[in-house]
Formats: C-alpha cells, sequence, structure tokens
C-alpha cells in the first residue's frame, strides 16, 4: 500500500535514524509531499534558524500517488528553511528519484545535523545507512550519481545529489537527479552542502499494492488520453517548454536585459527549432524524453555542438535557460544556451537565479554601479556570450570578488555592492523572478508578488489568462469545487477577478504538489486539463482513501496556510521590499517599451495593485496585513499548530 | 492470426510507464521488480531500450525445463509457466539470452512475458509505440518501407544531380 510508506528522521550530527509510520489521520489533514513537507517544516524548524546551521530542518518526499498506477506521479518535493530568502524553502524536480525511494519503504525523510566530512545517505529497502562521501565531493551532479552506483554495483539506483555550487554554499544551488531534473529554487542545494551531504541514493523492489487495480488501470488509460490529447501537451511533448518562447516574445512577456526591455530583438536565433537545427549533427532530430510513467515527455535531449564542450551530452533547455543565457543577458547564439545549460546542471545551480544575477550585475556594469574593479578585469556588458559564461564559473566557484558575492543572491550582494543597485533587483521575498515581465498582466504580477516562495509562477500564476477564454469557461473552471460568482474577466490586461484566479490556483498547484504529480497534468498552461473533480478517483482507486473535490480543496487551503505561518513566523510582512509580497518600483514606475498594442506602455498601478492584495487576503482567509484570522485557523484545523505529532 | 510484440528503441522516452502498467495488471502491485518488460538505459547518452521476450521459437527456456513446465500457448504462440509443475530451481533464468525469464523473490516465482493474454498492456500504454503488437507474417512491412524510401529518395537525388550535369 502506498498508505504504509513511512517518514524517516535522520541526524548527520549524531547518526541516529528513527522510522515511523505515517499516520492516517496526518494524511488526511495534509495528504504528503509539499503539505506534509510543509507540516514537518512548521514543527521541526526553530523560529529564526540558521538556514545554514544543523538546526534546519531539510525535506525530501513524495506525493501520496507517488509510484502508484497514477499518471505522472513522478516528482520528489524538498523542503527546508531558505538560505536564499530567509523564509519558506521549497523545489520540486521530476525524473525518477521519488518512486524508487517510494519502492524503497519511505515517503518522506526528516534530515537534521551536520556531518563532520562529506556523507551521502543510502536507502535500501527498508533500511537506512549513512555512508562517507570524501570520494564524490568536488564531483558534478552526473559524475556523482553514476560514481553511486559503480559503488555499489547497481545501475538502478536513483540519487538526488549537489554539485560543486551546493558544495560551495552558493546560495541558491539546486538539488538534482538524471541529467538535469533540478529541485531548483530556492537554495536547497546549498542546505544541502552546508550539512556536508553529498547525495541521497535509494533503490527499492518492495511492494506497492494497489487497492482497485483494475479501476486505476483504466482510469489511468482514460487521464493519460485527456493529457496527451491536449493541444498544449502534445506541443510540449515535441519541443518542450520552448514553445512558449516565440509567443511570449512576440506578446511582450519577455524579461530582456534585466528589465530593461519585454522582448528580445533576437528571440528568433534561439527558438526550438533552431535549437534542433545547430544539434542535429551531434544528436539527430529533436528527441525528447520522459520522466517516470509520463507520456508527455517533455525533456528535449541534444548534444553541443561546437565550443570547449563539444559533444557533451544534456538535457533541455527549457525555458528558463533560454532567458538566462538568451533575453536577460542579451546573448543572442544558440550555442551559448546549450552550453550555459550544461554548465548549471553540472554545477547544479538553478539557471533562472544565475540568469538573473548575471543580467542585474550586466546592468549595474553598464550604469558604471559596478566597474572592471568589481569584474576583475571581466567585460561584462549586455551580449557579451563569453562574459555570461565566464560568470556561471566564477559564481558556482566563488571565484573572484563578483562571483563570491553574486552567489550569496540578491540582497546581500546588493548591500555589498551599494549604491542604488537594489533598485536594479528584480526579485520578490530576495528571489529573483522568472524571466517574464508580468506589467502587462496584473494577475501574473498578483501571483509572483504573493507567492509562498518568492517570485514564482509554479505557486499561484493564472497562466490560462493568457489565452482570453471565453467567461463562460472560466466560469466552469473557477467555480469548482467552491461556488464562485464574484467578477471575472477574460482580459488579461485587467484587475477584476484576478484575486480569485490566483487563489484557486494556488490550491491547485499545491493539491497537485501534495499527490506527488506533474503541473503539466493539471490547470497550469491547459485549460481542459485535470483538477478538483478527477483526483479523488484517482486517490480512491490506487490508495482506497476517499475525498470528495471540496474536501481536497480544503486540504490544499490547509497546507498553504501553514506556509504563510511559517512565513509570517520568519518575519514576512505584507509591504516590505526584501521579506514581503510587494513588487519592485520598476512594475510600478517604468512602462514597458515593447510588445503587442494592449501590452506596450503598461505598468502596475499601485492603488489597484494594493485593492488586489486585498481582495487577494480576504479569500484565503487573512487580514489586512496577509495573517490568517483566527475563524481560518479554527476553520482549518490549524490552531493547535506546531502540534508535533510527527 | 498469431501476432509478436516488437520494439523500436528509437522511439522510447524512458518513461518506464510499461513497466508500471505490466506490474499493475499481472499482480495488481507497483513494482519494477514484478515487471515482464524493462527499459535498459543509458542515461548519459540519452538512449533507452526496452527489453522483452522475443517468445523464441527453439526456446531455450522450454528446452532446459526438468519437468517441461514451460509450454507454447495454442493460441497466441507465446511461452507460459506451468507453476503447479515447475519445481523453482531457475534454470531458465540462467539459461534465457535476453534476461527475459524473471525470478521475483518475494513469491519465490520465475515469471515472464505471457502478451497480457493477447492484449499487451505495454503496447496499450505506450504512445510512441516503441513496443507494438503486430501480425507475425507481417512484421517487417514497416523496416521495408524505411529502407525503401531511403533508397527512393537517394535515386531521385542521384538522377537530380545527373540531369543538373
Amino acid at each position: 500500500m502506498a498508505l504504509d510508506r513511512k517518514i524517516a528522521y535522520i541526524n548527520l550530527s549524531t547518526g541516529k535514524i528513527e522510522t515511523r509510520p505515517i499516520p492516517i489521520e496526518i494524511r488526511k489533514k495534509f495528504l504528503g509531499g509539499r503539505g506534509l513537507d510543509a507540516y514537518l517544516l512548521y514543527n521541526h524548524a526553530p523560529k529564526g534558524c540558521d538556514p545554514l546551521g544543523p538546526d534546519n530542518p531539510l525535506m525530501i518526499s513524495g506525493g501520496i500517488l507517488t509510484a502508484t498506477c497514477a499518471s505522472a506521479t513522478a516528482r520528489t518535493h524538498i523542503m527546508a528553511k531558505s538560505p536564499l530568502t530567509g523564509l519558506l524553502g521549497s523545489a520540486n524536480m521530476g525524473g525518477f528519484f521519488a518512486p524508487e525511494m517510494a519502492w524503497a519503504g519511505f515517503h518522506h525523510l526528516v534530515i537534521t545535523g551536520k556531518a563532520n566530512s562529506p556523507v551521502y545517505i543510502w536507502i535500501h529497502n527498508g533500511r537506512i545507512e549513512i555512508r562517507d562521501a570524501a570520494y564524490l565531493w568536488g564531483k558534478s551532479t552526473t559524475e556523482t550519481q553514476w560514481a553511486i552506483r559503480e559503488e555499489l554495483g547497481d545501475e538502478d539506483i536513483k540519487s538526488a545529489v549537489i554539485g560543486q555550487a551546493g558544495e560551495n554554499l552558493v546560495r541558491y544551488a539546486n538539488v538534482m537527479t538524471g541529467i538535469k531534473n533540478a529541485a531548483g529554487r530556492t537554495g536547497m542545494g546549498a542546505v544541502m552542502g552546508s550539512k556536508n551531504l553529498k547525495a541521497v541514493a535509494v533503490r527499492g523492489t518492495m511492494d506497492i499494492k494497489i487497492a482497485h487495480p483494475v479501476d486505476a488501470l483504466e482510469y489511468n488509460k482514460r487521464f493519460i488520453e485527456g493529457i496527451t490529447s491536449a493541444k498544449v501537451n502534445s506541443t510540449q511533448g515535441a519541443l518542450g517548454t520552448p514553445f512558449i518562447w516565440g509567443a511570449t516574445n512576440s506578446w511582450g512577456g519577455l524579461r530582456t536585459r534585466n528589465f530593461q526591455y519585454n522582448q528580445m530583438e533576437y528571440a528568433d536565433d534561439i527558438e526550438p527549432e533552431r535549437l534542433d537545427e545547430i544539434a542535429i549533427e551531434t544528436m539527430g532530430p529533436y528527441h525528447m524524453t520522459g520522466c517516470f510513467g509520463c507520456q508527455v515527455h517533455c525533456r528535449a535531449q541534444y548534444k553541443i555542438p561546437s565550443g570547449p564542450y563539444a559533444g557533451k551530452y544534456d538535457e533541455g533547455p527549457e525555458y528558463t535557460s533560454q532567458g538566462a543565457f538568451g533575453a536577460e543577458p542579451d546573448c543572442r547564439k544558440a550555442e551559448t544556451v546549450l552550453t550555459g545549460n550544461h554548465l548549471v546542471n553540472q554545477y547544479g545551480v538553478d539557471n533562472l537565479e544565475i540568469g538573473s544575477m548575471i543580467a542585474w550585475a550586466m546592468e549595474l556594469y553598464e550604469l558604471g554601479i559596478i566597474t572592471n574593479k568589481e569584474t576583475d578585469g571581466l567585460d561584462l556588458r549586455f551580449g557579451n556570450d563569453e562574459a555570461l559564461l565566464e560568470m556561471v564559473h566564477r559564481i558556482c566557484l566563488r571565484k573572484g570578488w563578483l562571483g563570491d558575492v553574486l552567489a550569496d543572491g540578491g540582497i546581500p550582494a546588493s548591500e555589498k555592492i551599494g549604491k542604488n543597485s537594489f533598485e536594479y533587483l528584480i526579485q520578490v521575498k530576495g528571489m529573483s523572478n522568472l524571466h517574464s515581465d508580468e506589467r502587462g498582466t496584473p494577475g501574473l504580477a498578483l501571483n509572483i508578488a504573493t507567492a509562498s516562495r518568492g517570485s514564482d509562477h509554479l505557486r499561484s500564476r493564472p497562466a490560462i489568462d493568457l489565452y482570453h477564454l471565453p467567461e463562460k469557461i472560466m466560469r466552469k473552471i473557477y467555480s469548482n469545487p467552491i461556488p464562485y460568482d464574484g467578477p471575472l474577466s477574460s482580459e488579461h490586461t485587467d484587475y477584476e477577478g484576478k484575486p480569485w484566479q490566483v487563489f484557486w490556483h494556488q490550491n491547485c498547484f499545491m493539491a497537485v504538489d501534495c499527490l506527488g504529480i506533474c503541473k503539466y497534468h493539471t490547470v497550469f498552461l491547459g485549460a481542459t486539463l485535470p483538477n478538483f473533480e478527477d483526483w479523488p478517483k484517482v486517490i480512491y482507486y490506487n490508495t482506497g482513501l476517499e475525498f470528495t473535490p471540496v474536501e481536497l480543496w480544503e486540504i490544499a487551503e490547509r497546507c498553504n496556510n501553514l506556509e504563510r505561518l511559517f512565513n509570517l513566523r520568519e518575519g514576512l510582512t505584507r509591504n516590505d521590499l526584501i521579506k514581503g509580497d510587494m513588487l519592485n518600483h520598476r512594475y510600478f514606475d517604468e512602462p514597458t517599451r515593447r510588445g503587442a498594442p494592449d501590452v506596450v506602455g503598461r505598468t502596475i498601478d499601485r492603488q489597484k495593485f494594493k485593492k488586489m492584495v486585498d481582495e487577494f487576503y480576504n479569500h484565503c482567509g487573512w487580514d489586512k496585513q496577509g495573517v490568517p484570522t483566527s475563524g481560518t485557523m479554527e476553520r482549518l484545523g490549524l490552531n493547535q499548530e506546531p502540534s508535533h505529532l510527527l | 492470426m498469431e501476432k509478436v510484440l516488437t520494439v523500436e528503441y528509437q522511439k522510447c522516452t524512458g518513461c518506464r510507464l510499461c513497466e508500471l502498467v505490466c506490474a499493475v495488471m499481472h499482480d495488481g502491485i507497483s513494482n519494477p521488480a514484478r515487471s515482464r518488460i524493462k527499459i535498459v538505459k543509458w542515461e548519459e547518452e540519452g538512449q533507452y531500450v526496452p527489453m522483452i521476450c522475443q517468445q523464441c521459437e527453439d526456446a531455450p527456456c522450454k528446452n532446459v525445463c526438468p519437468v517441461g513446465a514451460i509450454s507454447r500457448d495454442v493460441d497466441y504462440g507465446f511461452l507460459t509457466i506451468d507453476h503447479t509443475l515447475c519445481i523453482g530451481c531457475r534454470s531458465c533464468v540462467s539459461v534465457c539470452p535476453f534476461g527475459a525469464m524473471n525470478y521475483n523473490q518475494i513469491d519465490k516465482k520465475v515469471f515472464k512475458c505471457d502478451l497480457c493474454g493477447g492484449q499487451p498492456q505495454c503496447v496499450r500504454f505506450c504512445d510512441m509505440k516503441a513496443v507494438d503488437f503486430v501480425a507475425a507474417d507481417n512484421m517487417t512491412v514497416k523496416k521495408k518501407r524505411n529502407a525503401a524510401t531511403r533508397l527512393y529518395a537517394s535515386q531521385k537525388h542521384a538522377t537530380a544531380i545527373q540531369e543538373q550535369i
């Protein structure tokens, strides 16, 4: 049974390991994955703890459906207090790690303490061992994974590892598995590095009994047909996330030159078809690969065609790598995108954050806020491909003054660089924004301002807002499972109704993160994809647990409120530019310079933005300061937290 | 009509959904260790090959079995194990050249592909058709057309060059 997978507590300081079952009452309140991790974080992280200290607990988990006969249950979730933001740290990756961990007997790990020397954790069919990793220290993310397989003599071992960026405590280092699956955001790799933990390796052959196997199999077949027949997924399955590149650029939603423009002049040069063309000699026509059990298969495969890394195999690049190594630094060579993507995968660093950091430094360099003295002579102009890739090395290895400073993340770096550098930093809660520009889309701006882990698109973005769906269809989506008869607008430049959409997606995305499935299998990029109506059946057929759509919605609300409580405890205040639900002044003051007629010349209106935040808080059951009201706490059964039941 | 499983490994995306549905279909359990099909990977090169039972004509597993527990299904042509006769010596596992005869250490039984009794779930769930189920008397038709297309295209190309000269 999926429900008999256990939780393990591993203390790296003392070497003590304890395993426990996960009580069914806890499952009914928090399901698993990110939701249950939020419970564990709120209960185990001491208030105000140092994110890179031994007290910060690191959670690694799969969802309640992981490795069952549901579709695409591949996601691994990682949570801790973030060394980048000082608030909630949370990241999610595909691949094959979480299913293997479930077959090895576990759904959740809580790792505390700090090992004296580099170690890795080895989990095999219910047994857990802490092993020496001195020989792995300094190795890249893939070298580490292959070396562990070699040492233990099993090619089916899956590992979640850090690269040199995590070892060097780059505050946005990620955790990776496979070639390019990355739990990218909020610096979870640095937390592993701070614990001297190089990897967690898992291998299992333990049965997961499916509650109603025939129904589960048949429902999965129907589910997959619905998912793969959605146009958005067939396109994604042919080109990967770069399929949104051209459209995003042409309407003016592509963050370019840090934040100076919202459209890239040379975007065509790094379109997925162009990337395919230059890699064709080495790899053949676009070939796609998938995560566990997923028929969307959205990861492209390539070999670098030229340059110092010619012939190296990698996967991607995603939209975020096109942004990080294309639009943001305004570099137009497709080889640079492929090479940059390879470097971040090998070092184990968040491509999105590092791209934003370098683009920010480039703008500061062009403004004279930093000079050749800070860059050690590097000509850090926009459009300089060599300087861009050199900065990737310097940051991950903490080389040179600027490399070391940028490795600490935007807020500390702005303090060290000084002058008015902070004003140019495009961040919320200390985390950089996706390479998108939200000045023409208030709903998306509200999403990045209020997302629980900082400026991010995967927590509550109403991306389908851009499709101008008829109101009838929007009402059908957004009035389920909770009735809603307030305003809804098909126009993406409007402010009306957006708070409800952001609130709805916040709950939808939390639910899939608790289940352990991928967001491409829900209402993220496709309006017709499964949501609250469908999941209760999948859960019942696979685990035997019964929920109504409304109960699942309440679980998602409960988990989102726990994340909120954690952020408030660690210092979130509504209008704080560093730790609040607030956007950089450039969103309000600098109009967009390019884009479609309804996007060009736009800013976010301060008053209307404030009204949106008020409304959003109201939907969430929070007061004007963004604090859950006592009524909300009572309704969701959170007034006893932290309850220390697990 | 007899049908056979075929593999076009270049199409495989490596997702292993086939392994999952194989185990669920046969045992009602998710566990790749119970799957009859296995995706062998070269991850650092991005190459994946589905490995299946070939249902050999002169089958080593059948030949080696000391108690005659392995026989051929008359309707679908697959090799099948009679567990009432099997003594669990695993000689068939040792002798299979493809690693397609498996041993399940939980149930202490050998197991192999039985084409799901005529509707293989691996094929049903693979939308890439990296594994397919085709008529045995027709299994090379697609390969022949692919090879012929290459010949035909190169002939057209050669003719075009000659005309230019």
